[in-house]
C-alpha cells in the first residue's frame, strides 16, 4: 500500500520488545490486521469488505480477551491492503477498530478507523418510501454527524440514526 | 467544500466550470448560479442568489408571458401519481413560451404499469425530451432521475421530500405583496410536521431574517430537522395552537390543508382536521398589508367568504407560479429573454 493512501491518522509506533512478540504470535508477512473490533460485528466487518469474495488467505478469530474491549474480534488479512476511504466504512459497526499495516512482519502502520464523510451502499435507508427501497439503487449518505452517527440519505434527505441503522 | 462521492452532482473544489451539484444549505458553496442547464431536485440545491435571480427574471415574465423563446424544445411532463394544478402551471408555463409538452399524467398510463423501471423510463424519454419534469410518489426519486437523465429534471414533488418550484412561486408571491422578503413576521398554520412545502418555505426564508409563527395541533408540530434551520440562523420563532391570536401579528398568513392520508388512525385525523378554519371576520384585526397565502387545493381551511377579501391571495399565487415556472424552464434550458 502506497503511503499517501493513508489518510487516517498516524500514530507513532514503537516496536518495542513486548509488541514484536505479541505480533508474532500470530504474524502475517504482508498484508493487513483490523484489530479491536466488537466480536459481534466480525462478520458485518467481513460483508462490508467484501472479505468473502477474495482469494487471498484470512485468519479470523472472534471472542478473543483484550485489555481495551473486554473481549474482541481481529481479522488479518495477506498481501492486501486496504485504501483509507474503503477502510473507514467499517467505523460504522466497529468504531473501535484498529487498522494496522504489516510488511515484512513488521508494523508500518497503525492507525483508528474513522467515520468516512459518505457511506455508500451498506446502510439500508431508514425511509420505507424512500427510492431506494423500491429500486435497484445502491444506497449514497452524507454523514451529518459523526459523534451520534446520523447519515443524511442522498436521495430522499431523510436521517437515519444510529439506533435504527440496518445493514444491506 | 470537499467533494463528496463520484456523482457528477458534486462541485469539487478546483472546478470552475458549471457543473450539476448538490449541496446543503448550511454548507459554504461557490458563488455559481447551478442551474443552468441542469436540474433543480432540491430547495437545497439553490442559494439566495440563485432565488433572487429566478424571482427577478419571473417579473420580467409576469411583465411579459407570452414569448416563443422556447419554441425549439419539447417539455416531457411524467406524472407517476396525479397532481392537477402543478402539472397544468407547467404546462401553460411551457406552452405560453412556444415549447411542445409531451407525457403522461398518470403512471397507469404509463410503462410503469408493464414494471418498467424509473431509470429505464428516465433514459427513454430523454431521446424524446429537453428537460423532464417529474412528480412521483417516491421520495428522492427526482435526485435519482436527475443522475441518470442526460437532460435536466425538474422536480415537480418527490413523495414528502420535495417541491422547489412551490417554494419558489411561495417566495414570488412574498415578495410581491410584500415589496421585500426581509425582515417579514410570516405564520405557517395546519399541518407543519407533514406539509413539503412548509418545509422548503421555512428552510428558505431563513435567508432573509424572517420570525416565524408556527400554528398547529401538537401531534403535527414543525419537525426538529426543520427547526434546526432557523436555530442555525439565531432567528425567532413562535409556536401556537390557536390561529386567532397570531394573525394580527404577521404579514403573511400561510394555510395549509391537514393531509388525511398523512394518518394512520381516521380517528386522528378527524380530530385534528378542523381545528383551523380561516374566516373573513378572523381578518378583521389584521395588519393591512397581511395577505393569505395557501399551496391548495383547499378543503375547508379557508372559508370561501375570504375569497373576495383583498388579503385573500392564493388564486394569484397559483398564477404566479406560471410565471415562476417560466424563469426555471428558461433558465435550466440556458434560454435568454428580452426586456
Amino acid at each position: 500500500m502506497a503511503k499517501q493512501n493513508i489518510r487516517i491518522q498516524k500514530t507513532n509506533i514503537k516496536l518495542s520488545g513486548s509488541e514484536r512478540k505479541e505480533l508474532k504470535v500470530s504474524a502475517i508477512e504482508n498484508g493487513t490486521v483490523i484489530d479491536h473490533i466488537p466480536p459481534q460485528s466480525v462478520f458485518q466487518v467481513i460483508r462490508i469488505l467484501s472479505l468473502d469474495n477474495i482469494s487471498n488467505q484470512i485468519m479470523i478469530g472472534t471472542n478473543l480477551d483484550s485489555q481495551k474491549l473486554g473481549k474482541k474480534g481481529i481479522i488479518k488479512v495477506s498481501n492486501k491492503y486496504f485504501e483509507s476511504e474503503e477502510i473507514n466504512k467499517i467505523a460504522l459497526v466497529a468504531p473501535s477498530a484498529t487498522l494496522i499495516v504489516i510488511k515484512d512482519y513488521t508494523v508500518v502502520y497503525k492507525a483508528k478507523v474513522e467515520i468516512p464523510d459518505n457511506i455508500k451502499k451498506i446502510v439500508k435507508c431508514i425511509n420505507p418510501n424512500c427510492i431506494t427501497n423500491h429500486e435497484n439503487i445502491p444506497t449514497k449518505f452524507i454523514v451529518i454527524d459523526k459523534a451520534d452517527l446520523q447519515l443524511q440519505c442522498h436521495y430522499c434527505e431523510k436521517i437515519t440514526k444510529k439506533e435504527v441503522m440496518n445493514f444491506i | 467544500m470537499k467533494a463528496a462521492f463520484e456523482s457528477p452532482f458534486f462541485l469539487t473544489k478546483n472546478q470552475h466550470k458549471v457543473v450539476p451539484c448538490f449541496f446543503w444549505v448550511n454548507l459554504p458553496r461557490n458563488n455559481l448560479f447551478v442551474m443552468k442547464n441542469k436540474s433543480l431536485v432540491s430547495i437545497h440545491d439553490i442559494t439566495k442568489d440563485d432565488y433572487e435571480k429566478i424571482l427577478n427574471l419571473a417579473e420580467k415574465f409576469e411583465a411579459n408571458p407570452r414569448q416563443k423563446i422556447l419554441d425549439n424544445f419539447v417539455v416531457a411532463t411524467l406524472f407517476f401519481e396525479p397532481s392537477t394544478r402543478t402539472r397544468l402551471s407547467f404546462e401553460s408555463a411551457a406552452s405560453q413560451l412556444g415549447a411542445r409538452v409531451i407525457g403522461f399524467s398518470d403512471a397507469s398510463t404509463s410503462s410503469v404499469k408493464k414494471g418498467e423501471s424509473l431509470k429505464d423510463t428516465i433514459l427513454t424519454v430523454s431521446n424524446y425530451s429537453d428537460v423532464i419534469i417529474m412528480r412521483h410518489p417516491r421520495e428522492g426519486s427526482a435526485r435519482y432521475a436527475s443522475e441518470v437523465s442526460p437532460v435536466p429534471v425538474i422536480n415537480a414533488g418527490d413523495g414528502a421530500n420535495q417541491h422547489p418550484t412551490q417554494c419558489l412561486l411561495d417566495l414570488y408571491s412574498i415578495r410581491k405583496t410584500q415589496k421585500s422578503l426581509e425582515n417579514l413576521h410570516i405564520a405557517f398554520v395546519g399541518d407543519l410536521k407533514y406539509g413539503r412545502t412548509v418545509h422548503s418555505l421555512v428552510i428558505a426564508l431563513t435567508h432573509y431574517n424572517t420570525t416565524f409563527h408556527l400554528v398547529s395541533p401538537l401531534e403535527l408540530k414543525l419537525p426538529s430537522s426543520v427547526k434546526r434551520f432557523i436555530k442555525e440562523k439565531n432567528l425567532e420563532y413562535h409556536q401556537y395552537t390557536e390561529l386567532e391570536e397570531v394573525i394580527p401579528k404577521v404579514d403573511i398568513l400561510y394555510m395549509t390543508r391537514i393531509q388525511q392520508e398523512r394518518f394512520a388512525d381516521s380517528l386522528d385525523y378527524e380530530r385534528v382536521k378542523n381545528a383551523y378554519i380561516l374566516k373573513n371576520k378572523m381578518l378583521e384585526n389584521a395588519k393591512k398589508n397581511l395577505r393569505v397565502l395557501h399551496p391548495l387545493p383547499r378543503v375547508n381551511e379557508i372559508t370561501e367568504d375570504v375569497d373576495s377579501n383583498p388579503k385573500a391571495y392564493y388564486f394569484n399565487q397559483a398564477k404566479n407560479g406560471v410565471f415562476v415556472r417560466q424563469a426555471i424552464l428558461a433558465t435550466i434550458l440556458g434560454v435568454n429573454i428580452s426586456n
